[in-house]
């Protein structure tokens, strides 16, 4: 994975940079030193590393807009970070990048529960906005898989979805406004508690810019009342055909599960070796889950059972109670980790039609035959986001390039269909190349000037998202400050910062 | 330029842009233009017809000409719908015509079902455009979570086709619920009304609409018979007033006319839609007087009041939300916004327009 030259000016300045920065924020809010600002050489997309220039760590609004006013004025990239749980390598830094943590921004601001929202800080974690509601009956619906640790920001960046958004949408649809600096210092609201900003939806071409827009240090978030309760049900299947078709049926019928949850046999297979969690025999099973009363539960469980018994399935297993509950989602939460213990992996994010879910896990075994790579899938079928988990070993040569390959067949194919290469995880540096199979020039030229509005110098985040030779003219256009030099356009070979 | 421009296909739509002089008035079916109309008339009931309907996947893409009202019948013969509850405002804003899907997308125009399923906007999953630049631009797709590139789509929707014009539409649909209730609260006043409306909102039973109107609190429940009928025992139980129940026709005609604001089709003077905290709805409808209709508890408040209350409104509103002139004069589909959201507003009618082509009247709500 390429990642631009980059600007040795920029990096000669580095005490002048810091000097600067720590006249506006505290001594423990910078950081210089390479061996403390290791630790933010990477996120979850742990493949790729990079040593940033600095880190900072505001505690406040105002902290931001010090800091990006300074690295404006010195023509300084920025990154901004939530928690680093990134699976697409959003928050990336480069060597001539100051690193804007948000880690100690994590207060709750104001609950209210008459109308329904809460106002927090952004580094705050995903779960702890649902924790601080929850006394009350209400909840914060989005739930990526990483939400012990992942920061709301992040969350906003990258427009995170989550097991239940099948029912209650993904963060852009929970999300009310924010509080955002833009890369000269500009602090600004967009939105409110309330429903409707009565202006252009800026807020939802903010929400997954991938912090290419500003830095959005508050936000105003829904919550909703708790349901009465949930359950799952687990049914196993003797084929992938089956199982996709058994989805398409429930989704057709009207009944809105909270959850579907799609896992095949290498996921089985690797969960129950992990796990234990008791999981049948079979090629592919689904996890259901629904909510509401008991007797509600029932309601929509019998419809389930009935939809799903016409597809002759290997197993419908219903939980009696809360442990079986609780087992039926053990292997499914496990599989990432159940996968990582096999080998190391590469897991994908696109989204398909659910229509073409059979087709296209045909297609993705027989390409893992010809990669010779093993490959799991388990993902949120209800809304056809697939998760597949491309497994690689990253002490052979050649193996991660290798998997990187079948992975982009893999995206190509969900464009080809019908569908995206990144659901809920974000483009960041990962599928940045790949957005030519999506998108027309056009339509790529359509976003970069929406952020051309935002940020000008190309500032924020500037390696991410575009292709780096589809960018180029523009993060090299910088006109401002001691960092303005003639960068060497195009992409660039930098053995350095680099897998 | 002169008469009226009807392309028949996005590439004809996008040549009249790229050729196109001076000011294009965009006109769908010409049913809720807010601010009135400057420019060369571009029709674009020439693009119509459904792209690609599969139920099975909740999935629609339909021209953006085509009029609501067949999409709907094509839904409904599936028993699907749009969740967002498109109203239909000619008769409050005293015009006719036929609404067409891209002027539903172009205002955001979602009914009081938002409190649940969302807006326009959040079922909105693609959309197909041409800027004024009389580029073809595409963003989003066909499924469901999408999170490549950013979100184009959230932005046209409810621009009021300030930043292009709008030729292909892809929706995610909901189906329809087996039965629908509604509970009628009578007896009581605005703020016990409006607060046993925000109990309901509040309460896991799934409310589908929480609205006052003409005096009467009115919240609805629908899904799976035996489910609304279990919720509509429980909310029943805690809700203040006297409480009745109605269902299937007659509950659902509650909801068109919260939908359509019936009881503001009368009333002369000016329409504002205000859109605030529920708890502040109350105090802001004894502030101004006026016919009112509550909606989403009151998040969204639609008043009639005599003209030039404009600046007693603000006042009353103290910040704390925004109003839209819907009616009466210097109507604009935008409300007063911080001067840096209007910055940034007038930079993207820039960048999608740099001619300044398009609804010249509506754009003057961006600067």
């Amino acid at each position: 994975m390429d990642m631009p030259q980059p600007n040795a000016r920029i990096i000669a300045r580095k005490s002048s940079i810091l000097a600067l920065l720590s006249q506006v924020l505290p001594p423990d809010a910078v950081i210089g030193d390479p061996a403390e600002t290791r630790a933010y050489e990477c996120d979850a997309l742990a493949a790729y590393r990079c040593q940033p220039l600095a880190v900072v760590l505001p505690r406040t609004t105002e902290e931001v807009s010090a800091v990006l006013r300074i690295c404006h004025a010195e023509g300084v990239p920025v990154v901004p970070r939530g928690a680093g749980t990134s699976l697409a390598g959003g928050s990336m830094p480069t060597e001539d990048a100051v690193v804007m943590g948000l880690a100690r921004m994590t207060r709750v601001i104001e609950t209210d529960y008459e109308n329904r929202f809460i106002h927090v800080e952004t580094g705050r974690t995903n779960l702890s906005v649902t924790q601080a509601v929850e006394a009350e009956g209400f909840f914060y619906a989005p739930d990526p898989s990483s939400q012990l640790a992942c920061a709301i920001g992040g969350n906003i960046g990258m427009n995170s979805g989550g097991a239940h958004c099948l029912k209650y949408g993904v963060t852009t649809n929970n999300l009310l406004g924010v509080r955002m600096v833009l890369m000269d210092g500009t602090v600004t609201t967009i939105g409110g508690p309330w429903d409707e900003p009565g202006s252009l939806d800026l807020l939802g071409v903010v929400c997954g810019s991938e912090g290419q827009l500003g830095v959005v240090t508050e936000a105003w978030l829904r919550i909703l009342p708790k349901p009465e309760g949930a359950r799952p049900v687990l049914v196993g299947f003797a084929e992938n055909e089956v199982a996709g078709a058994c989805v398409a049926d429930i989704i057709r019928a009207g009944v809105l599960p909270v959850a579907i949850e799609f896992m095949d046999r290498p996921c089985i297979e690797a969960t129950e070796a992990f796990a234990k969690a008791g999981y049948p025999d079979c090629e592919a099973l689904l996890i259901i889950e629904v909510e509401g009363s008991e007797a509600e539960i029932a309601e929509q469980l019998a419809k389930i059972k009935e939809i799903a018994l016409r597809h002759n399935p290997v197993e419908f297993r219903e939980a009696q109670d809360e442990d079986q509950a609780r087992r039926i989602w053990l292997g499914r939460k496990s599989a990432f980790g159940a996968m990582g213990q096999i080998n190391d992996y590469m897991c994908l994010d696109g989204t398909i039609p659910v229509s073409s879910l059979p087709y296209v896990l045909r297609r993705i075994g027989e390409m893992s035959a010809e990669f010779g790579l093993g490959v799991g899938n388990v993902f949120h079928a209800g809304d056809g986001n697939m998760h597949p988990l491309i497994l690689y070993n990253a002490n052979k040569p050649g193996d991660l390039a290798l998997c990187e390959a079948f992975g982009a067949e893999i995206l190509k194919l969900c464009v080809e269909v019908g569908g995206c290469l990144t659901g809920e995880h974000g483009v960041g540096i990962e599928k940045r190349d790949l957005m030519v199979v999506q998108f027309a020039p056009v339509d790529l030229e359509a976003q970069m000037r929406v952020k051309d509005v935002f940020d000008p110098q190309w500032l924020l985040n500037p390696a991410k998202v575009f292709p780096l030779a589809v960018s180029a003219g523009r993060r090299d256009a910088v006109t401002t400050g001691p960092g303005a030099s003639p960068r060497t356009p195009g992409i660039f070979e930098d053995r350095k910062c680099q897998a | 330029m002169s008469g009226v421009m009807r392309p028949e296909t996005e590439a004809e739509l996008a040549e009249i842009v790229a050729g196109a002089a001076g000011p294009l008035a965009i006109q769908g079916g010409g049913t809720r233009r807010i601010g009135g109309a400057e420019g060369a008339v571009l029709e674009t009931s020439g693009l119509s017809g459904v792209v690609l309907y599969e139920p099975a996947a909740l999935t629609l893409v339909v021209r953006a000409g085509t009029p609501l009202a067949e999409v709907e019948a094509l839904l409904a013969g599936e028993r699907q719908r749009l969740a967002f509850e498109p109203l239909d405002m000619r008769q409050v804003l005293g015009r006719t015509g036929v609404s067409t899907i891209g002027g539903v997308v172009a205002a955001n125009a979602s009914g009081p079902r938002r409190v649940q399923s969302g807006a326009a906007r959040d079922a909105l999953i693609g959309v197909r455009f041409v800027s004024g630049r009389g580029e073809v631009v595409k963003s989003g797709g066909r499924v469901m979570k999408n999170v490549t590139g950013y979100d184009l789509v959230k932005l046209m929707a409810g621009s009021h086709g300030t930043l292009g014009v709008l030729s292909e539409l892809s929706f995610k649909l909901q189906a329809q619920p087996e039965v629908e209730a509604t509970l009628i609260l009578e007896g009581l006043d605005d703020g016990p009304g409006l607060a046993a409306l925000r109990r309901a909102l509040g309460s896991p039973f799934d409310v589908s609409g929480v609205a006052r109107v003409s005096g009467r609190s009115v919240v609805r429940l629908e899904g799976l018979a035996g489910s609304v009928a279990y919720r509509v025992g429980q909310l029943r139980a805690v809700l203040p007033g006297d409480v009745s129940v109605v269902e299937g026709e007659a509950s659902a005609e509650i909801w068109r006319n919260v939908r359509d604001l019936a009881p503001l089709q009368g009333p002369e003077g000016d329409l504002w839609r205000i859109s605030c905290l529920p708890t502040h709805a109350a105090e802001l409808a004894a502030a101004m007087g006026g016919t009112v209709l509550f909606d989403r508890a009151g998040g969204q408040v639609s008043m009639v009041l005599p003209e030039g209350q404009g600046e007693a409104l603000q006042k009353a509103l103290a910040g704390r939300g925004q109003a839209i002139l819907l009616r009466g004069a210097g109507a604009l589909p935008f409300a007063r916004s911080s001067a840096e959201v209007l910055a940034l507003s007038a930079g993207l009618k820039s960048a999608f327009d740099p001619k300044a082509l398009f609804n010249p009247a509506q754009s003057r709500g961006l600067f």
